[in-house]
This record gives C-alpha cells, structure tokens and sequence, in this order.
C-alpha cells in the first residue's frame, strides 16, 4: 500500500519536472521572431546561393527551421 | 483576343469545382444526433475534419489568390520589401501552436461557432461581442472582394469580358456555399491546392531554366530592389510581425480552426502549414522573374504581373491550368470568408438581439441566406469600386488587429476587465484608420515617421495596437484596484473550459 502510494508520488513528480522541462523548450518558438524581425541581420546580397541573393534565401531557410522548431515542441509537449 | 485553348481548360476545371463543391454536403457528414446541431454541421463541417483536410483547408483559405497575385506585384513594383510575405507566414505558426488549440478546446467544449461567441461568454459581455463581431464582419468584407477581384483579373487576360464571367463563378461559389457549408471549401481546396503546387513548381523551374538561371534572373534586376535600404527596416518588421499578429483574428482563419477534429490536429498543422509558407515564397520569386523577363503587365498594374508572366511564358493550356488554379484559389477563401462572415451575423447579432429561442436548424437557414447576401454584396462591392477593395482590405487588417485583447489575450490574462476592452478597441480602431486614411493606404500600410531623428516607415497596425494593448493593461489594472474583486474565474468561463476532457 505505502510502496504503490510512494511510486504514485514519485510519478507525479517525474510528470511535474517533465512539465516544468517542457515549458523551456517553449523558448526555441522565439528564434524565428529574432531571426526574422531584426533585418539588419539579413538584409545583403552575399553570399549568394545557386544566384540566390542571401536576403531571400536565409527566409527560406527560416521556413525550414521553423517547422523543426514547431514540430519539435509538438513531440517533446504531447 | 481570347485565349480559347486557355478558356476550355480553365471553363472545364471550374465545372468540375462547381460539382465538387455542391456534392461534398455528403463527405462525412453525420448522423441522428449531428442533426441537432445543424449550425456546426453547416458552419464548421461538423467540426470533423482531420490533420489532412485541415490541412488544405486552412492552407486554401489563408493562402489566398490575391495575395499569389499581389505579392509577386509588389516585389515586381517595389523590390525586396514584398518579401515580408516570407517572415509574416513563418513567424505565425509558434503563434498558431500555442494559441489556436486553447482557442479550438473552448470552443469545442462550450460549442462555439465564431471568435464572438467566446468572447461573449469570456467576458460576460454580448455587447462586447457585437463589437469585435462587426470588427470581424467589415475587415472580412473587402478581403472576399478581393478574391472575385482575383477571378475578375485572370479572366480578363484570357480575353473574356469581367462582368459576366464574374456573376456566373459568383453564382457557383453562393450555391455550393449555401448547400454544402464548410465541407464544400474544404474538399475544393484539395483540387484548388494540387492545381496550384503544380502551376507553381512548373513555373519555377521552367521560367528559370528559360532565362538562364537565378544567376543571369537576378543579374537583371536593380540590386536595390535585392535587399531592404535602412529605412525600410522598421517597415518590414512591424509589417511582417503586425500582419502574422493579425490572420489568425480573422473569422475566416479561426472557421477553418474550428473545423478540425482536435488540438492535435491543429498542432500538427502548426508545422505542416509552412509548406504554402515555402510555395509563397517560390510565388514572390515570379515577381523577379517577371522583371528579368522583362514582363509589362497591359493592365491592372502590378496585380497583372503574374497573369502577364503566364502569358508571356506558357502555352496556352497550361495558361488555362495556372488561370484555373488562382481562380480557383479564390473559391476557397471567398466561401469560408462568407461563411464566417454570416456566422458573425447569425450567432452575434440575429441569436443576440433579434430572437434569442432560435433553434441550431434555423440558425443554420439564417446563416445560409446570409452567406448568400454577403456574397452578392461583396460581387456589387468589386465590380462597383475595386479600388477602394485594396484600400479597405489593408485597412481590415488594421481593424481586425484591435480585436487581439479580446480574442487571445483573454486566454491567458485573467484580470483583463471588458471595459478597458472596449476602450482600448475603439482607440485602436480610430488611430488606426486615421492612420491609415492619412498616409498608410497608400504604400501597403505604412506610414513615414520619425524615428530617434531618422526618417523610417513603420505599419499603422502595429502603432495602433500598441496603443490599444497599453490601454487594455492600464485599464484592467486600474479596474482591479477599484473593485478590488479576487478573479477567480474567466469571465463565464470556469477554469474546467480550459482543459481537454478526461476521456480524451
């Protein structure tokens, strides 16, 4: 009885420092806001890629990598 | 001259649309007790739909056709600030992940229908309801005229005259609207997006390939309109951060949210959703094609830079493909948008203050006949004054923005006092359509400011709804002193609304 009610508590804890850990992955979904909205940070022409000034394809690879973000705090929350 | 090989394709493809739309009132729908509720049967296709269908349902209506249109015209015209497209459509899914599926579980377990809906019951407030009810129906009003301003432009370059053609598409999408509800936008949606991903690979590896390369493509175009000047740094930001903050208010964008069958469903989509964000992007390339191809729109000015492009570019069924595609493309959203509009009227202002002992049935005939005249009305809007669609659009977006208190912020603040609510909406709303009548219109929503002694643009939207959360803050805080009242619950809404049932 007291071993069963123990496990219960020691589960209970592990859920409670998983929630507390997954909340700090919620912190990653930032990284496309400051990637994105401070341009200075993209705003140029080189390097190119395959003739592709660096301005338009960083956007693309920011669409890349949010999709990782985003699918990444999906598993880790669910 | 009329693009005959161009018009069969295209005239064949609707057909098909057309039939699609009005027998998909079939695809599951339910049973004896779905008959009950007869409105989310109709408004929200039984709130049924899976990550698949979400997914080019939410991707139709959100990823609309004028902006395929308008977004290539703007590189085309301005250069590299038409790519805040880009950074708007990838900066909102951390948003959609967090947001949408606490909005989607309330609404599901209290059986809302439209954004005002939770509003109402958050706050405790039908009043407050109405407000950002008629917040939602004027900013969704110009944005479905402009999709039939979309059709209106393809047909017109394939030689057709505007005005007949766009009564006939207009009639289809009000009949296959008014019998089938959300299901029809949604199974459309799935030829609209397979027509569309095609057009655009095509377009983006046969154009390419016939002007040499992105080398000698970019190798034409003024390195000034490759990268953003300083000054245009604020501008992109706050337009890009402003119009992600934005599209997920909209009725329409929250309708194809409530449709689906579970949080899981949206959070999956929350990283699917990108895939239109990338398609985008490829589209706002064709505006730096066209300039390399040296592509002069003969009419609609930067709006006909894509058709021209096609034109110029393709053979003509395959004109006829990308003409249907974006037509197409404009069926999905202006049929959720008049959905979501009706809806607003139905359950916000008809269900409120006209007859509140309505039952599910009749409010899903109310809603019918509402999207119908919302239809009409929007058809009369385009065809009398265009113009003024594109200014009132961008002003919607502006507008809409003001309900973001209201429609988030109450998820998750739970002190927020509906008063200071309002207050802060109609601040926003003012200064915001000031700003916007002054100087904003005119250059895609931004406005010439001063910034630390430099000059800079910055989105009206963005000015104005700072100016709108700073009351709602002050205000609420304000209000706590006064009444000095523990908050204990949201508003009708206890803390149990919140959460995902046991069982599930």
């Amino acid at each position: 009885m007291s071993s069963e009610q123990g496990s219960q508590n020691g589960e209970a804890a592990n859920q409670d420092a998983q929630g507390r850990w997954s909340r700090w992955w919620l912190l990653l979904l930032l990284l496309p806001y400051i990637g994105l909205l401070y341009p200075p940070l993209y705003s140029r022409l080189e390097p190119e890629l395959w003739g592709i000034p660096f301005f338009i394809w960083y956007q693309f690879l920011w669409v890349i990598i949010t999709v990782v973000i985003t699918f990444l705090v999906y598993r880790v929350r669910s | 001259m009329v693009l005959w090989w161009a018009l069969i394709v295209f005239i064949a493809l609707f057909a098909v649309v057309g039939v699609i739309g009005v027998l998909s009132y079939r695809f599951r729908a339910g049973g004896e007790e779905s008959a009950e509720d007869e409105m989310s049967e109709w408004g929200l296709g039984g709130r049924r739909f899976g990550t698949v269908i979400t997914w080019f349902l939410v991707g139709g209506d959100l990823y609309t056709a004028y902006t395929l249109i308008a977004v290539p015209g703007l590189v085309f015209g301005m250069g590299a600030i038409g790519m805040f497209a880009l950074p708007y459509t990838i900066i909102m899914y951390p948003l959609v992940l967090l947001v949408m599926p606490k909005l989607w579980q309330i609404a599901h377990n209290r059986g809302h229908v439209t954004p005002s809906d939770y509003v109402k019951e958050r706050f405790d407030s039908r009043f407050l309801a109405l407000l950002i009810a008629i917040t939602g129906f004027i900013a969704t009003m110009p944005y479905i005229a402009l999709q039939m301003y979309g059709i209106e432009i393809v047909v017109a370059f394939m030689g057709v005259p505007a005005t007949p053609a766009l009564i006939v598409a207009f009639a289809i999408v009000a009949v296959f609207t008014f019998v089938s509800g959300l299901r029809a936008p949604a199974l459309i949606a799935f030829v609209k997006d397979v027509l569309i991903y095609v057009v655009v690979l095509v377009a983006v590896i046969y154009i390419p390939i016939t002007l040499g390369g992105f080398d000698d493509i970019f190798a034409q175009v003024p390195t000034a309109k490759q990268t953003l000047a300083p000054p245009q740094y604020v501008g992109f930001a706050t337009l890009a951060l402003g119009s992600a903050l934005a599209l997920f208010l909209y009725p329409h964008a929250i309708t194809a949210i409530f449709g689906s069958s579970s949080q899981r469903v949206i959070r999956r989509n929350a990283s699917l959703l990108p895939a239109y964000t990338f398609l985008l992007g490829l589209v706002a390339l064709l505006g730096y094609m066209a300039i390399a191809a040296g592509s002069q729109p003969t009419a609609y000015g930067p709006d006909g830079v894509v058709p021209q492009l096609f034109v110029d570019m393709f053979a003509n069924p395959l004109v006829g493909v990308a003409f249907a595609a974006i037509a197409i493309g404009a069926v999905v959203p202006a049929s959720v948008m008049a959905i979501a509009a009706s809806n607003l009227f139905t359950r916000n202002f008809y269900q409120q203050f006209i007859r509140q002992d309505i039952s599910s049935t009749e409010e899903a005939t109310v809603s019918r006949i509402g999207s119908t005249i919302v239809l009409v009305g929007a058809l009369i809007f385009v065809l009398s004054a265009p113009s003024y669609a594109i200014t009132l659009q961008l002003m919607g977006g502006v507008w809409i923005l003001q309900t973001l208190p209201a429609v988030w912020l109450g998820l998750y603040v739970r002190w927020l006092d509906r008063w200071a609510i309002m207050v802060g909406w109609l601040v926003g709303m003012v200064w915001g359509t000031y700003g916007m009548a002054v100087e904003g219109y005119a250059q895609g929503g931004l406005d010439n400011v001063q910034l630390f002694g430099s000059p800079t643009t910055i989105y009206v939207g963005f000015y104005s709804l700072a100016a709108n959360l700073l009351i709602v803050f002050i205000g609420s805080a304000l209000a706590r002193l006064f009444t000095s009242q523990e908050q204990t619950s949201y508003g009708m809404l206890t803390e149990e609304e919140y959460k995902e049932p046991e069982h599930a």
